[in-house]
């Protein structure tokens, strides 16, 4: 029973990270139809400006979580902006698979351009390839919980979960209170219509290119802060590839879905790890497979036929 | 009397091929491959230097007697570059032009499965100080290693951990994607099983370099309630799980191979990784006399302390030339039996051959202190 809850857990602090990436994968693919592959690579952007500014931030505000996280996600923020006007308007209205290749490239370019040996002031900014020790921005505490069920919770966990639930409550009511938000979601729903109404599309387009990433972003500082190991300008595919699968297993452009789809993920990856560690993954697949094969568009997706 | 220049000239000719043999009377060459360019430039520069000084103590020391006739050795270098192609056709340099009679090298496995063939074909003895691939030795009765291979570090660990630690439940976590931890995990499991111990989870992850998160497999490992912890990966993975196992508050001794063999592994883990203990192939705080006596005379040679690539191809190169010693032959069939008979005492420890001609010999055992390295203890097979 301990085990089984614990195995919980961990698949709660890992089903969290994967959450804030996942939303941003289904928010933009909610609006311009478009998997923007590059988005796992923000997110090791992100965990990189932690490394190079927690220290900066320590020394200028004294305390280094809250103002590094809010630096990073400003910096990815604006990242995923320039991404968009550079790479993906001016294929906007081109063919979608033009489109899609490029969100590979950019991806590729991404990994390779942070590879390389940056100076700024006399100051060497290099990603990689060796593994680099990310700050302590907290120091990692265990709370034992009472019981003898033997349980562990890290004060780093509940970061991790409580800085996730606090960002996607924030984004649950900037997409259904605020303008702008409800843009989004005309612009999701009927993109020409939304248009015909006097909806900015540029605009709601780029919020949701800065939006996605600053939670990538914000992402990608738990990250740092739960391992402590930032290992390569590669280390964002993996965490990438599992939370679009979240996103496409919540139903992609759904945002409660990416959430959803995100936690089921972690705990069945805990589980199926726990049950036999040589398949770990493949298991965790598996039962993704399995849930597809039942709903195709995803847990919370609707399916919608082609209309002619 | 055309018939008899005939014969006078065959005979020349023989005794021509004769005298090729011997090279210059008194000294023969010796040859070695290593990597002095290209990205494991560093392996090959230790390796030459410990060669050179092997051979510089054996011709000091009068060298060998061959025929009555006093032999020292001409030691020539040749570079692989790290690339199989460039080894063997040094190998075909080495044996055709130069005539050695051994040679030592390579550095890496790849390079050494390259050489290998050409000088077992050669009836030339070789020996690698550093490949560890099994395969190695298995080209032929003409080819040595001075080395231990893998699974041979998990014997030690599981000695080390059964017998000196005393503890008698032991869990491992290993990466099932690669050759190299995974020989150790089988080996360190079959050897604390027949000590006696009992392996009470054996957890594996799939691929060091994209795996970040550990916690499932460590909440199973702390869910058995091992006493030792067994984590033969390289020292970023190691650093990982064990940091993540002591959040978890899993604090058991945990223990490794030489994969950990990195400052990177206290940079990552901190804390987590004090006392952590993993075997490797020397020291050079190892107390021993032969040791420290190796170490004072390399670092006045060269200027800087032998690491453990130096070491083993000093006991390597001192291994043939004993052989040689023994043999007092040039030939290679004569060395090749020498070695394999060999009782050699090396700085690594004592060698002794085993039937795949792979050492039997003892390993070190390093502990993590203080964020530092230190010599613990030598560990007998």
């Amino acid at each position: 029973m301990g085990q089984f809850l614990q195995q919980l857990i961990n698949g709660i602090q890992i089903g969290s990270i994967y959450a804030l990436i996942a939303l941003g994968y289904t928010m933009v693919y909610g609006i311009v139809r478009l998997i923007n592959f590059a988005h796992a690579d923000i997110f090791m952007f992100g965990a990189y400006m932690g490394f190079f500014l927690a220290p900066v931030m320590a020394k200028v505000f004294g305390g280094a979580f809250i103002p590094t996280i809010i630096a990073a996600m400003l910096i990815t923020g604006l990242l995923g902006f320039i991404m968009e006007k550079l790479a993906y308007r001016p294929l906007r209205y081109k063919s979608r698979l033009s489109a899609l290749i490029t969100a590979l490239g950019v991806s590729i370019f991404l990994e390779n351009f942070c590879a390389m040996d940056f100076v700024l002031f006399g100051v060497h900014f290099v990603f990689g390839p060796t593994y680099r020790k990310f700050p302590d921005l907290i120091v990692a505490k265990n709370i034992p919980i009472p019981g003898n069920l033997g349980l562990n919770i890290s004060n780093v966990l509940l970061l991790d979960v409580g800085v996730s639930v606090i960002l996607m409550v924030l984004l649950f009511w900037f997409v259904n209170k605020t303008l702008i938000g409800k843009q989004m979601r005309a612009v999701a729903f009927d993109k020409p219509t939304a248009s015909l109404m006097g909806i900015n599309i540029d605009v709601v387009i780029s919020t949701a290119f800065i939006v996605g990433p600053a939670l990538a972003g914000a992402g990608g500082i738990l990250y740092g802060t739960t391992y402590g190991m930032l290992a390569s300008p590669f280390l964002g595919i993996w965490p990438g590839l599992k939370a679009f699968i979240a996103a496409v297993l919540g139903g992609i452009g759904n945002i409660p879905g990416a959430v959803l789809g995100a936690y089921i993920m972690g705990i069945s990856e805990a589980f199926a790890t726990s049950v036999n560690s040589n398949l770990g993954y493949g298991m965790a697949f598996a039962i993704l497979i399995g849930i597809l094969l039942i709903r195709p568009s995803g847990l919370l997706g609707k399916f919608m036929p082609e209309k002619v | 009397m055309r018939r008899l220049l005939a014969i006078i000239l065959v005979c020349a000719l023989i005794a021509g091929i004769g005298v090729g043999c011997k090279a210059k009377a008194g000294v023969v060459n010796l040859g070695g491959i290593f990597p002095m360019t290209g990205a494991s430039a560093t392996f090959g520069t230790s390796s030459k230097q410990g060669v050179a000084m092997a051979v510089e103590e054996f011709n000091t020391a009068g060298g060998a007697t061959v025929g009555g006739v006093a032999t020292t050795i001409n030691y020539i270098n040749e570079d692989d570059a790290g690339d199989p192609a460039v080894g063997a056709s040094a190998a075909h340099k080495l044996i055709d032009q130069d005539k050695v009679i051994g040679i030592i090298g390579a550095v890496m496995s790849k390079v050494t499965l390259a050489v290998a063939p050409i000088a077992q074909d050669a009836g030339v003895p070789e020996i690698s100080p550093t490949s560890t691939n099994e395969a190695v030795t298995l080209v032929g009765d003409y080819i040595f290693r001075a080395c231990f291979i893998d699974p041979f570090q998990g014997k030690v660990m599981a000695n080390y951990a059964y017998n000196t630690l005393k503890v008698k439940t032991a869990a491992v976590l290993y990466d099932n994607g690669n050759d190299y931890p995974k020989g150790l995990a089988e080996a360190f499991k079959a050897s604390f099983e027949s000590l006696g111990g009992k392996i009470v989870a054996y957890e594996a992850f799939t691929d060091e370099a994209t795996t970040i998160d550990y916690k499932a497999q460590l909440t199973t490992i702390k869910a058995a309630k091992p006493e030792f912890l067994y984590l033969p990966n390289y020292y970023g993975g190691a650093a990982l799980q064990l940091k993540q196992a002591r959040e978890m508050g899993l604090n058991v001794p945990a223990g490794g191979g030489d994969g950990w063999d990195s400052p990177e592994l206290v940079t990552i883990g901190g804390a987590a990784v004090e006392g952590g203990v993993f075997s490797n192939h020397f020291s050079k705080d190892d107390k021993s006399p032969k040791v420290q006596d190796f170490v004072a005379k390399y670092t006045t040679k060269y200027g800087a302390a032998p690491d453990a690539l130096a070491a083993l191809a000093y006991d390597a190169a001192g291994l043939f030339l004993d052989a040689f010693k023994t043999a007092g032959s040039i030939k290679g069939s004569d060395i090749r039996d020498a070695m394999k008979n060999t009782t050699f005492s090396g700085i690594g420890g004592a060698y002794k051959f085993d039937a795949n001609r792979n050492p039997i010999k003892a390993a070190v055992i390093l502990q993590i202190k203080n964020g530092q390295q230190t010599f613990l203890m030598t560990v007998n097979p």
